[in-house]
């Protein structure tokens, strides 16, 4: 693992453009296609999304740590971790178009776009202890030397 | 996130700018249900050709309109999508409940005649 980042945030939604540029200023030393990078801000805004709204529902606060490092050349991993109130089924939370937030809209394609956009998607969670979300993504490499 | 709002007739035409993800969605929701009350619109189009961002939660904002919407008989349409906002749409069926557009007077054009019939 190379050139490691870590930032904590106010699980806010105010700062989930926030989380997106971060990952986004990181990935693009990279050199990424303008679509990977779309990518990986849509995966981070996910994640981050979901600390602010379920890993602290009502008027829980708390803070959202996102870790991002180079694993291998042009891979790039992600993990987002709350301390929030975690989430018991975890297949059953990644399924397409499962939410448990009906009322407020939400489609429940969080984890779906995650899944889509990244090559690897790994969850961890534990009730009462909060989550974590790990994505790893291979940036394409025209050349190899 | 800003939007402009355009009336022709009885559909209203949102044009988003910017990023619309779970923290915009909220306003963006607000601001188009506030707009079809006053002006008192029937259809909607919403103008993606000015947005730079969107995640998931642009597609709970199309979805929560076309209920309430189609609940009076109303109808969406969407014009203007990137490559990937297509895709995150598609990925939740929308495009199966609401109707795309390349460009915005096609949409227009597509819920009037729809009207007349
Ligand atoms: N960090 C988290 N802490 C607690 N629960 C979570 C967390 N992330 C996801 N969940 C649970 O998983 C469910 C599915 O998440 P997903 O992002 O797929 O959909 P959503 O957030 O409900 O809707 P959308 O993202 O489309 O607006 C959520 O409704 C929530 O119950
Ligand atoms: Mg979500």
């Amino acid at each position: 693992m190379e050139k490691i980042l870590k930032v904590q945030m106010e699980a806010v939604l105010e700062n989930q453009g926030l989380a997106r540029a971060v990952a986004a200023a990181y990935a693009s030393e990279l050199d990424p296609t303008v679509e990977e990078l779309t990518e990986i801000k849509t995966a981070v805004s996910e994640a981050f999304s979901n600390a602010a709204i379920h890993g602290y529902p009502g008027d829980m606060s708390g803070s959202v740590t996102m870790e991002i490092a180079t694993i291998r050349p042009s891979t790039i991993m992600i993990k987002i971790s709350d301390q929030g109130v975690g989430i018991e089924d975890i297949a059953q939370a990644m399924e397409p178009l499962f939410t448990t937030d009906t009322g407020d809209e939400r489609s429940g394609m969080g984890f779906t776009v995650m899944e889509s956009f990244t090559d690897k998607i790994k969850v961890d969670s534990r009730p009462g202890e909060g989550t974590t979300v790990t994505l790893i993504k291979k940036l394409d490499t025209y050349y190899d030397f | 996130m800003d939007m402009i709002f355009n009336i022709k007739e009885n559909i209203l035409v949102a044009e988003l700018f910017g990023e619309l993800d779970h923290h915009a969605a909220g306003k963006v929701r607000e601001d188009t249900d506030s707009a079809m009350e006053t002006y008192g619109c029937r259809d909607l189009v919403f103008d993606f050709t000015r947005v730079t961002f969107m995640d998931s939660s642009g597609i709970g904002v199309i979805l929560g309109r076309y209920r309430k919407l189609s609940a009076a008989g109303g109808r969406v349409a969407i014009t203007g999508c990137s490559l990937t906002v297509r895709n995150i749409l598609n990925m939740a069926g929308v495009f199966s409940l609401v109707d795309y557009f390349d460009t915005r007077d096609e949409a227009v054009n597509y819920l009037n005649r729809k009207e007349v019939s």
